[in-house]
C-alpha cells in the first residue's frame, strides 16, 4: 500500500467537495464563497502538514506514486522522439525505452527505464525492472550516441534490475557491468535524471553521468529499503527503518556530492503538476547540456573520471605502498 | 626462496595459534585435520569442496614469494553514521579482530611464475566481502598503479555485493572501479578476474565481469541476485546447479573453471600471452 496515496485520499475528498460547492455557486446563484474559502484554507493546511516535511519512507512512496510522470511522459515533451528497439541478440525489453530525440533543437539520445501505470502495462514492462536484454539495448544506444556525437539523456526509474531465472541465465551481471563501462567511456556529455526510483545497480547502469539530476522527492539507494532490510535483518518489514538509515533522499545525496542538482516539485508531488514538473526537468537538462557541450571531449572524460574517483577517496593523492618486506 | 615471515604470520590463524585442529567439511561433513586442509589449499581432501579462503592464504598460493601490499592505510569511516543492532564502526572492529584484516580486500604487487602482476584478493570473512568505499578505493588504487607500471592485473572476487552500511557511497564504488578498469584495459593491459565463492551483486555487476579473461573456482556461487531473493521472487526452489561456476561455464559467462591446485599454473599461462617475453613451449603442461 502506498502511504502517499493513502494520505492523499482525504485531500482528494476535499477537492471534490470544493468543486461541488463551486458548481453549486455557479448554477444556483447561491453565494457559498465563504464556505469555499474555509475549505480551501483547510485544504492548504492539510496539504502543508502532509507534504512540507516528508520522511525518507514517505519520499520512497512518493517516488513510487502510480500517477508520477514516467519516462515516456518526459519523452512526450521532447520535440521529437524516434524509438529504437532491441538488443540485436535476443529480444526487445519493454522496461527500457530509448532512441533518437530532439530536446528543443538539440539532437540527443534519450534512454529511460519505463514502468507501467496499471497491472497490465506493468506486466508488459516488468514493473520497470530491466532484464539483461534491456541493459544491452541501453549499451547499444549509448555506444551509438558516442559514435555519432549525440549527447545522452537518461531517465532513471526502477526498483532495480530484474532478479529472475532468465536474467541470471542471460548474464545480468555482465549486462550491467558492460553498461557501466560504456557510460564511463562515452565520448559525449551524459545527463542522468532520477525521476522516481533509483534502485541499486539497475539504476546505476543508466546514471554514470557528467551531471546527475534528481527530482525533489525521488530516491536513489544502494538497495531498495525492502531489499536492504531483507539483506541486513532478514526482514523486509523493517523497510521504513532502512529507508531512514540509508540516506537515500535527493537532499542527503547532494550533501555527499553524488547529486549535482535537485529539481523542485510542486507541493504534493510531481504528478500534481506533471506538465510543469516535466518542463522544469527538461530545462535543467538543456542547461546542463549547454554547459557540458562547451567542454572538449578529453576534458569531459577527465572530469567524469575525477567525479567518481573522488567518492570515497582516501589518501589517493599520495599513494604510499606499505612494504612488509622491509 | 621460502615464504616471507610476514606473509606466514598474516595467514589465517587457523593454522597456528589457538584454533581447533579439526574442522568439518561444509559440503560432505567429513572431519578434516586443519594442517592437512591448509596443505591441500583449503580443498576438502574427500569431496573436493573449495573452502572460502583467507586473503593472505590465497596470496601465498598465488605469488612466487614476494608481495608488497598497497592501500593498507586506507581505512573505513562511517559516512552514514550507521547504527542498527551495533554501530557500523563496532561491526568493522569485530570483523578486523576476527579476520585479521583491515578491510575486505588486500591489494598489492608481486610476481607470478616470474612475471610482475598486480593482485587484488577479496575476503568474504570481512563483512561478507562487501564493497564499501575502502574496497572500491583500494581496487581503484591497484588498477591505477598497475596501469602506470603497464603490468597485468588479477582480482580474486568474493563478495555479497555493495555494503549496505555505506549506502550510496558504496554503490558509487561500482562506478569508480569501472572507470579505473576502463582506463587500465583501454591502455592494452590484461585484466583477469577469478570468481570465488560467492560473487554477487555490485561486485559481479562491475569489475568481476569486466575482465578480459574470467576464471571461476569449482562450485562457486556466482550471480547478480542472491539465491534467496530469486526464490522469493519466483516462489519456488531453484535447482542446486543454478548460479554455480559450472552453470556459468555452460551458459557462456566465464572462460574456464579451474581447480585451486591448478590455478596458479593456469594464471601463469594466461599472463604469458600478454607478456613481451617469449612464451616457453611446454606442450604437456
Amino acid at each position: 500500500m502506498n502511504v502517499i496515496v493513502e494520505r492523499e485520499k482525504g485531500l482528494l475528498e476535499l477537492e471534490r467537495r470544493i468543486e461541488e460547492l463551486r458548481a453549486a455557486t455557479a448554477s444556483q446563484s447561491v453565494d457559498m464563497s465563504s464556505d469555499i474559502r474555509a475549505l480551501e484554507e483547510k485544504y492548504a493546511q492539510i496539504q502543508h502538514e502532509i507534504f512540507s516535511s516528508m520522511s525518507p519512507w514517505q519520499k520512497v512512496h512518493m517516488a513510487r506514486h502510480p500517477n508520477r510522470p514516467t519516462t515516456l511522459d518526459y519523452l512526450a515533451q521532447f520535440a521529437r522522439f524516434d524509438e529504437l528497439h532491441g538488443d540485436r541478440h535476443f529480444r526487445d525489453d519493454p522496461s527500457i525505452v530509448g532512441g533518437f530525440a530532439l530536446l528543443g533543437t538539440r539532437a540527443v539520445m534519450a534512454i529511460g527505464e519505463q514502468r507501467g501505470r496499471d497491472t497490465k502495462e506493468n506486466l508488459r514492462r516488468n514493473f520497470g525492472m530491466p532484464s539483461p536484454e534491456g541493459y544491452r539495448k541501453v549499451r547499444r544506444l549509448a555506444h551509438l550516441a558516442s559514435r555519432l556525437g549525440l549527447p545522452i539523456v537518461t531517465f532513471v526509474d526502477t526498483k532495480g534490475a530484474d532478479p529472475g531465472i532468465a536474467s541470471e541465465e542471460h548474464a545480468q551481471s555482465e549486462a550491467i557491468a558492460s553498461c557501466l563501462y560504456e557510460f564511463t567511456q562515452a565520448r559525449v556529455p551524459v545527463v542522468a535524471v532520477v525521476i522516481g526510483e533509483g534502485g541499486s545497480g539497475g539504476a546505476l547502469a543508466l546514471s554514470i553521468a557528467d551531471r546527475l539530476i534528481m527530482l525533489e522527492h525521488s530516491y536513489y539507494s544502494v538497495a531498495t529499503p525492502e531489499g536492504c532490510a531483507a539483506i541486513l535483518w532478514s526482514d523486509a518489514g523493517k523497510a521504513e527503518e532502512a529507508a531512514a538509515r540509508l540516506k537515500l533522499t535527493a537532499q542527503d545525496l547532494q550533501g555527499f556530492g553524488i547529486v549535482d542538482e535537485i529539481v523542485p516539485e510542486p507541493l504534493g508531488g510531481a504528478h500534481r503538476d506533471a506538465a510543469g514538473s516535466i518542463a522544469r526537468v527538461l530545462e535543467s537538462v538543456e542547461s546542463s547540456l549547454r554547459q557540458l557541450s562547451a567542454l572538449p571531449t578529453a576534458e569531459l572524460l577527465e572530469a567524469r573520471y575525477g567525479k567518481y574517483r573522488r567518492i570515497g577517496a582516501w589518501h589517493a593523492e599520495r599513494l604510499e605502498a606499505v612494504d612488509h618486506n622491509l | 626462496m621460502p615464504m616471507p615471515e610476514w606473509l606466514r604470520r598474516r595467514r589465517s590463524k587457523n593454522q597456528n595459534d589457538g584454533a581447533a585442529l579439526w574442522t568439518r567439511c561444509v559440503k560432505c561433513a567429513e572431519v578434516l585435520y586443519r594442517p592437512d586442509l591448509a596443505a591441500n589449499l583449503w580443498v576438502c581432501t574427500k569431496c573436493g569442496y573449495h573452502f572460502r579462503m583467507n586473503a593472505f592464504d590465497r596470496i601465498s598460493t598465488i605469488v612466487d614469494n614476494d608481495f608488497v601490499e598497497i592501500g593498507n592505510e586506507v581505512q573505513s569511516g562511517d559516512p552514514l553514521e550507521w547504527v542498527d543492532k551495533k554501530s557500523y564502526p563496532a561491526k568493522l572492529a569485530a570483523d578486523r579482530e576476527n579476520s585479521q584484516l583491515g578491510e575486505g580486500v588486500v591489494c598489492g604487487f608481486g610476481t607470478l611464475t616470474g612475471r610482475d602482476v598486480a593482485l587484488g584478493v577479496m575476503d568474504f570473512h570481512f563483512r561478507g566481502g562487501t564493497m564499501g568505499t575502502v574496497v572500491g578505493e583500494r581496487i581503484t588504487m591497484l588498477l591505477e598503479e598497475a596501469r602506470k607500471r603497464r603490468i597485468p592485473c588479477i582480482i580474486f572476487t568474493a563478495s555479497g555485493g555493495a555494503r549496505m552500511e555505506e549506502g550510496m557511497l558504496a554503490l558509487m564504488q561500482m562506478a569508480k572501479t569501472t572507470g579505473a578498469v576502463a582506463r587500465f584495459m583501454g591502455d592494452g593491459n590484461l585484466f583477469v578476474t577469478v570468481l570465488t565463492d560467492p560473487t554477487s551483486g555490485g561486485v559481479s555487476a562491475s569489475f568481476a565481469f569486466q575482465a578480459d579473461v574470467i576464471v571461476a573456482e569449482p562450485k562457486a556461487m556466482i550471480g547478480f541476485a542472491g539465491r534467496r531473493v530469486i526464490e522469493q521472487t519466483i516462489r519456488q526452489k531453484l535447482p542446486d546447479q543454478f548460479q554455480t561456476a559450472e552453470f556459468l561455464l555452460e551458459k557462456g559467462h566465464v572462460d574456464m573453471v579451474v581447480d585451486r591446485h591448478d590455478l596458479k599454473a593456469a594464471l601463469g599461462r594466461i599472463l604469458e600471452y600478454a607478456d613481451d617475453k617469449p612464451v616457453a613451449a611446454e606442450p604437456d603442461r
